[in-house]
Parts: C-alpha cells; sequence; structure tokens
C-alpha cells in the first residue's frame, strides 16, 4: 500500500499527462464525428509528428514549444492532403474500405519511418523533460502541467472554430446532414478535408507536449492508438467534452495503474476498460447512438 | 470436384514439387513461413471474406495457439503432436469467447475491428509479463528431431504438413461453400436482418464462424512453434500477424477458396523482391504491404481472384462476340 | 375457419412515444387480410413485432394459438411466420437463385434440395428466366418478386408483406397480383400492409385499419372504405362526414 500523498500526486500527474492523451482524442473523435470514420493511422501519424518535432530540434534547433508553430500546420496540411487525395477516393465512400485504407496508410507509415529513422529510441536533447514545478504539498511534472495548460487552449479554440466561424459551422453541418450541406453549397469534401486536417493539426501540438517527457520510436505510437480509441469510446464518439473527460480519466486510471500493478501491465487496466466499454455502452459517456 | 478446382489443384501440386527440385535451405524456409502466412489467411478469410466481419486482431487466435503448445511441451513435457492438436483446441475456445463477447453486444465494423484489437493487445502484455509463458523472454522448446516429437530435420517435410494443413484448409473452405452454413454465413454478411426473418440465427451463425476461424488460425500458430521452436509475446500476439493475416486474405480475395494462398505467395514473393532491391533497410518490405492494402481496395477490392474472375470474363465476351461476328 | 394469427391488445413504446397502442385483430387461416393506414400509423412496427424483431411492451401475439410474444425472428421463421420488408433487402453478392436459397435453407440442409427449391419458387414467383441473374441487376418489380420468393422459400404458413406493391406501375401491379392469389391458392395465409387500394379491394377478404397506432375498423373493404372514422383518419377532421371512397381510387 502507498500512502496517500504518493497516490495523489501520481493521480495529479496522471490527470496531467490525461490531458495530452485527450488532445490526441479530440482528433480522434473530430475525424469521427464528421467523417465518421475510424482513423487507425492516428497513432502513427502522432509517431510522425514526434518525429518532426524531434527533427526540428536535432536538425533546426527548435524549442519543441515553438516548433508547434511550424508542426502543427504541417500536419494539418498532411492531413488535408491524405483524406483529399488518398482515404477519400480510395475507399468509394464504404465505411468497411475506409477501416481498411486507415490500417494500409498505418503500416506503410509506420514503416516508412522506421526505414527512416531506424527503430532507435530518441528523446529530446536538455532537462526539460525532468523539471518539476512544486504545486503545494506536490511535485508536478513541469512538461506535463505545461501540456495541461496548452491542451485546454486548444480545447478551447477549437470549440471556439466550431462555434463561431463559417468553416465551423460548415464542419457541423456537414457531420449532421451531409447531403443538405452539399445542397446549401457547402464543399463536402473540402469540409471532411479540413476536419481530417485538424484533427491532425492537433497530433502535431500533442506531439511537441508530450516529446519533452517522453521519446519516440517508429512504434510508439501503437501504444497511443489504443489509449486514444479508449478514451474516444469511453467518452463517446463524436463528444468534444467526452474526448476531454474521458482523457482526464484515463489519465489517471494509467498511472494509478502503472503504480500498483508495475508499467508493464500498466496500459491493461487501460484495455480492460476499453472492452469493457464497448461490450457494455459503446456510445460512451457523452456519445450519440452508433 | 469441378472445373473450378483445377487451379487449386495445380498450385498445390506444384508447390509440392518445390522441395523435389531444390533443397535450398532459402527457398524452403520461404514455403513455410508462407504457407504458415496463408494458413492464418485462411482462418480470417472464413469470418472476414465469407463472414463480413474484419478482425484486425486475429493474433489473439494465432498467439494462443502457439502458446498453449509450446507450453505444454516446455512446461508439461507433452508430445509435439498432442500439444498441437491442444493448441487448435484452445484457438477454436478463446475464438468462441471473444466472438460471444463482441457478437451478443452487438458489435459490427468498427466497433467489432477495434474489440479484437483490443483483446490481442490485452493477450500480448498478458503474455509478456506472465511467468507461465516465459514473459518478455519467451519460450524455447527442446530441438529433438523425430516425426514422434513433431520436427523434422529436413526441412521438405514441413513444407510439405504446412501445405497438407492449407490443402485441408482449401477443401474444408470448399465445402463451407457448398453448405447450408456457407449460404446462411454470406447472407449475414450481405444483409443481416433480411437473413434473420429467412430463419437464420445470426448469432450462432457468426460464432461458428469465429470459432472455425480461430481454429485455423491457431493451426497456423502452433506450426509457426514447431517449425522456429520458439516463441515470445511480439510474435505470438503482435499486430504483425493480425495484419499479415488479413493482408493476403484482402490482396488475393477474400470471400474466395484460394485468395489467402494466392495472397500470400503474391504478397511475400513481393516482399523478398523488394528486400533484394532495397536492401537492408528495415520495414521497406511492409511499407509495401501497406500501400498494397490501400491500392486492392481503391482499384482491386476483390483482390486477384476478383481480377482473375473479370479478365476471365472479359475473354468470354470477346470469344463469344467473334463467335457471332464469324 | 380458424385463426391463423391473434394479436391482443398489443403496444409498443419508445420511451415517451407510443406506436402502437392496445392494438387487437385476427387474421384467419387461408386468408388474404389487408393492414392499412395513413403513413407513420405504426404498420410496420406491429409487422416487425409479430414477425419478431422487435418485442412489444404489451400485449400478446399468438400464432395458430400458441403464444409467441417476444420470440426471435429466426425461431419464427421456423416456426412459420416469414416476412417481406418494405425497403427491398436483397443480398447483393449473390444471384437470384442463390438469394432464394437462403430461405430454402431454413427447412432443406443439403444444397441441391436447397437450390431446387429455389428454382420451385421462383417458377411460380415469375423469376424463372433470371435464375443465375446477380440479384443486384433486377428492376425494382424483380425485386419485389425476389423478396416474395425467398420469403415462400421457407415455407411458411403465414406470410407478412410490407407494402409489396409499393414503387410497381399499374401494369406491374396487375402482373404480380394473380401470384398472390397463386400463392393463397397453394395455402399460404397473407396479412399485407399496402397503400394500393386498388389491390387491397381485389385481393382482400378483411381488411384492418390502424391510425396512430391504433386499430379504428376491420371488416370487408368496401365497409371499411365507407367508415367516416377511417376516411377523417385519411384525410383529417376537415373532410365531410359522409364522403365516401370511390372504389379503385387512393385515399
Amino acid at each position: 500500500m502507498y500512502p496517500p500523498a504518493i497516490i495523489a500526486e501520481a493521480a495529479l500527474n496522471g490527470l496531467l499527462q490525461g490531458a495530452v492523451y485527450a488532445l490526441v482524442a479530440l482528433g480522434l473523435t473530430l475525424i469521427y464525428g464528421v467523417l465518421h470514420i475510424i482513423n487507425f493511422a492516428h497513432g502513427v501519424l502522432l509517431t510522425a509528428a514526434m518525429f518532426a518535432v524531434w527533427a526540428a530540434q536535432t536538425w533546426l534547433g527548435l524549442d519543441p514549444y515553438v516548433s508547434i508553430l511550424i508542426v502543427a500546420p504541417l500536419f494539418f496540411g498532411i492531413g488535408y492532403a491524405l483524406q483529399r487525395f488518398v482515404i477519400g477516393p480510395a475507399s468509394h465512400g464504404d465505411d468497411g474500405n475506409i477501416l481498411l485504407v486507415t490500417l494500409g496508410l498505418a503500416i506503410a507509415l509506420e514503416n516508412g519511418l522506421l526505414a527512416l529513422f531506424r527503430s532507435d529510441t530518441r528523446t529530446l536533447a536538455g532537462e526539460a523533460g525532468f523539471a518539476v514545478v512544486p504545486v503545494g504539498p506536490f511535485l508536478l511534472s513541469q512538461p506535463k502541467l505545461v501540456g495541461f495548460v496548452v491542451t485546454l487552449l486548444v480545447a478551447a479554440l477549437l470549440w471556439l472554430l466550431l462555434d463561431r466561424t463559417d468553416t465551423g459551422r460548415a464542419i457541423r453541418a456537414v457531420a449532421k446532414e451531409k447531403l443538405g450541406a452539399s445542397l446549401v453549397g457547402i464543399d463536402v469534401q473540402h469540409t471532411y478535408a479540413v476536419t481530417f486536417g485538424l484533427g491532425c493539426a492537433c497530433l502535431g501540438i500533442a506531439a511537441a507536449l508530450l516529446l519533452p517527457s517522453f521519446y519516440v520510436n517508429p512504434r510508439v505510437g501503437n501504444a497511443f492508438v489504443l489509449v486514444a480509441f479508449t478514451i474516444v469510446v469511453l467518452g463517446g464518439m463524436g463528444s468534444i467534452p467526452g474526448a476531454l473527460i474521458g482523457g482526464l480519466v484515463i489519465g489517471v486510471v494509467e498511472a494509478l495503474c502503472g503504480l500498483y500493478l508495475g508499467d508493464s501491465l500498466g496500459q491493461l487496466g487501460i484495455f480492460l476498460i476499453f472492452i469493457l466499454v464497448l461490450l457494455i455502452r459503446p456510445t460512451g459517456l457523452f456519445g450519440a447512438k452508433a | 470436384m469441378t472445373t473450378k478446382d483445377w487451379p487449386t489443384l495445380l498450385i498445390v501440386v506444384a508447390i509440392a514439387l518445390v522441395p523435389l527440385a531444390t533443397s535450398a535451405n532459402t527457398v524452403l524456409n520461404f514455403l513455410v513461413f508462407t504457407l504458415i502466412i496463408a494458413l492464418a489467411a485462411q482462418g480470417w478469410n472464413i469470418l472476414g471474406g465469407y463472414g463480413g466481419q474484419f478482425s484486425f486482431g486475429h493474433a489473439a487466435f494465432f498467439g494462443t495457439g502457439a502458446y498453449v503448445t509450446a507450453i505444454l511441451q516446455v512446461r508439461l513435457g507433452v508430445n509435439g503432436w498432442a500439444g498441437f492438436a491442444l493448441g487448435i483446441a484452445a484457438g477454436a475456445l478463446i475464438g468462441a469467447i471473444i466472438g460471444y463477447l463482441s457478437f451478443r453486444s452487438g458489435l459490427r465494423g468498427s466497433y467489432f475491428a477495434l474489440v479484437t484489437l483490443a483483446f490481442a493487445e490485452v493477450l500480448r502484455v498478458v503474455a509478456n509479463a506472465a511467468p507461465v509463458t516465459g514473459g518478455a523472454a519467451g519460450l524455447l522448446v527442446r530441438l529433438e528431431p523425430g516425426a514422434a516429437n513433431f520436427q523434422f530435420e529436413n526441412r521438405a517435410v514441413f513444407v510439405w504438413i504446412a501445405l497438407a494443413l492449407v490443402a485441408g484448409v482449401l477443401v474444408l473452405t470448399r465445402r463451407m461453400e457448398q453448405s447450408r452454413f456457407g449460404a446462411q454465413l454470406v447472407a449475414v454478411r450481405e444483409n443481416e436482418e433480411a437473413a434473420r426473418a429467412l430463419g437464420v440465427d445470426a448469432l450462432a451463425t457468426k460464432l461458428k464462424a469465429i470459432t472455425l476461424s480461430a481454429a485455423v488460425t491457431a493451426a497456423a500458430g502452433a506450426l509457426y512453434v514447431q517449425y522456429f521452436l520458439y516463441v515470445d509475446a511480439g510474435l505470438a500476439f503482435g499486430t504483425w500477424i493480425s495484419v499479415e493475416a488479413l493482408l493476403a486474405a484482402m490482396a488475393g480475395g477474400k470471400g474466395t477458396v484460394l485468395g489467402p494462398l494466392v495472397g500470400a505467395l503474391t504478397l511475400h514473393s513481393l516482399g523478398e523482391v523488394t528486400k533484394a532491391f532495397a536492401g537492408r533497410v528495415p520495414g521497406i518490405d511492409l511499407v509495401i504491404f501497406g500501400l498494397v492494402l490501400v491500392a486492392v481496395v481503391a482499384f482491386a477490392p476483390d483482390g486477384l481472384m476478383g481480377l482473375a474472375r473479370r479478365l476471365r470474363g472479359r475473354m468470354r465476351r470477346k470469344a463469344v462476340a467473334s463467335e457471332a461476328a464469324a | 375457419m380458424s385463426t391463423m394469427l391473434a394479436v391482443e391488445g398489443v403496444t409498443r413504446r419508445f420511451g415517451g412515444l407510443v406506436a402502437v397502442s392496445e392494438a387487437s385483430f385476427t387474421v384467419e387461416t387461408g386468408s388474404i387480410t389487408g393492414l392499412i393506414g395513413p403513413n407513420g400509423a405504426g404498420k410496420t412496427t406491429l409487422f416487425s413485432m409479430i414477425s419478431g424483431f422487435q418485442a412489444p411492451s404489451a400485449g400478446r401475439i399468438l400464432f395458430r394459438g400458441e403464444d409467441v410474444t417476444g420470440v426471435e425472428a429466426h425461431r419464427l421463421a421456423l416456426q412459420g411466420i416469414a416476412r417481406t420488408f418494405q425497403i427491398v433487402q436483397p443480398f447483393a453478392g449473390l444471384s437470384v437463385v442463390e438469394n432464394i436459397a437462403v430461405g430454402a435453407h431454413l427447412r432443406h440442409a443439403g444444397r441441391a434440395e436447397a437450390l431446387a427449391k429455389a428454382r420451385a419458387v421462383a417458377h411460380a414467383v415469375g423469376l424463372a428466366h433470371t435464375l443465375d441473374a446477380p440479384a443486384a441487376s433486377l428492376t425494382v418489380a424483380g425485386r419485389k418478386r425476389l423478396e416474395l420468393a425467398r420469403a415462400l422459400a421457407t415455407e411458411p404458413a403465414l406470410l407478412l408483406l410490407d407494402e409489396v406493391l409499393a414503387g410497381l406501375n399499374p401494369s406491374e401491379i396487375r402482373d404480380i397480383v394473380p401470384v398472390l392469389q397463386n400463392i393463397r391458392a397453394g395455402g399460404v395465409t397473407i396479412l399485407m400492409i399496402e397503400h394500393v387500394m386498388q389491390a387491397v379491394m381485389s385481393l382482400c377478404e378483411v381488411v384492418h385499419v390502424l391510425a396512430s397506432g391504433r386499430i379504428i375498423a376491420g371488416g370487408p373493404p368496401a365497409e371499411v372504405c365507407q367508415d367516416p372514422r377511417v376516411i377523417e383518419a385519411y384525410l383529417g377532421s376537415r373532410a365531410p362526414r359522409a364522403a365516401a371512397v370511390p372504389e379503385g381510387a387512393v385515399p
């Protein structure tokens, strides 16, 4: 048994970590909510973004938080192009096909990264990853704290975008009623691509937030895929508040599981939650009927 | 046997003759490995191709077959053949459990794919940590060549055993196509509601399919262990085998008898060619696999067998047209 | 004449919405009975309860005297209730005869027997010339006959037809009516949801009217169509009380 202070600290750090998970899940749930596709390439795209952030520091000397300014738009573009020119056309609109296309992309991308970067694990240079911030009696990880704050900011920005801008309105229209939206002149393919791009941009930001306290190798995305899916399924597919709350919950669960079960079994708790949610309430806490 | 079955027979015979023509280890190794993949893909094909339920976690069954036979032989000294049979039985049981939990909850499509992925990952994490499976170090089956132990010094024998299993499942699949179960399975795939209205018990049908599917893929896993004499969590339950099984069936032609075998042979030949050209770059063959999957879905959703069928149809129409013109 | 189907006080609620309320009626063996009513009256919901796709929130359904309330669809098919769907759902990847064979397999385990039965049924509904064509290539009229054939192949005692005539032009309707009459002549009882009044008049001995989830009338079609409550249900309360629906017209 651990003293309550340790548990609380683990839980708090887990909460902060969960925020970044939530950011990853946000992209996934946005893509699902609008395009109704489960993006199996999400984890690999996160890995790619993390490599991009690492490369920005290693080759361009950029601080990871600064590199957000490059990586986020870059990944918006990549996401836009992927949806517009690959996923959309290849799947002919069939759900089963979309599944397979994103899986194929995931395989190709992951191994492409493997070919490019080999399987060595890389971390960011510098000590920033270990910095701690004392908050009351607890020592919180600085990168995780930054991640928490930035995630909330991004979520707020995203909400503003969806609620106040024309693009956001178009996205919401297409999510609700594709045919009607196209009839009033909204370019559905463009909107789909924009949404996918936004989801990937979220990954770009999440990568910059994650890398300081983490490492990157071509396989790292896999771990995040299931965590992200668990969050999305728990919070409800297509629900942004669901992704946020789900992320926080999962962050805490992971931290506590890691504390009690050790690192190797830590992820087990997450997978089991995932399976249970799928079996019992696949629409999640906040989701609409599947 | 009809004229439809000649290509199948030809391919099987051709493969059977290869070990008589060469004893090069690389070739025989390639064949055994590819046939194991083909067997795993045949399993996937029953649930995914005929049943229409795309599993992204067939590693769960492959790994079960592999670990059960490994554990029985290493920890309990059970005979290799008995271990093989029990590995298949265990795989079938896991399939039935996962199937019951998933289908009873009404999971389909993407949700079903996700849950199978999760089940496989759970098994991988557990196998990587549990002492009985040897944890992260895995299990080494003792080298004891002898027919009684299901180990053979001559790789050719393994080729023929793998081929026999694949051929057996080819026959099984063909029989299934012509049976009531096969018709009902396809009906559930095409339209579950309409099938139910015609008296098909959709849940029971899907359960039978996943159990059969799991048993076949478990056989592939058990065979893998007999040949390589080593297993660990990543090899047994890793996403690599889930992907290989799915991809071979898709590329070759899901829902056909020959598809998985043709797909496995084609993909792995392609992989070897890629590796030869691209040298020692790791993962380059899998990049090709990923792109092939996208290309198959985009341009040839019925795989190579579908392309062959379309070509035959076009040639037949040309023959009829030229006859009419003459 | 015995009662094939007895629906007693069947109600179906979806949360706060009551789709069907205390519906009661019977279908006599060997009859062609109609179930009519304005759109949204709850007819298809009633069908889905009778055929086992949904369980009623209250009430009983008796089939050949036995209580089958809540029994699942595939078990009911085995017991002898078959249904077609309003929106036709052929098995797209299969040929016409393979489609019908799925139904035939309910009573015939062997592939050869099932296919033989399928061919026979295809003959009976007039699809004999398109046996090996892909089901997806059929016209609307062809698909309706396919729906019919598939259900018939299960050798039902009671056949539920959900708007089998919808989408057919007058000559197609004229061609399919005798098919339905032959089915009845072969010993199958038919309960049909229909909007095409001319067919209802010529086919059905008895008609029950469902409006806003309630059965409001029942009896011979000519009588029912003159019933002021029925006219009001279709045309609204502003319709003249004495107006009669002329024979052959669609209300």
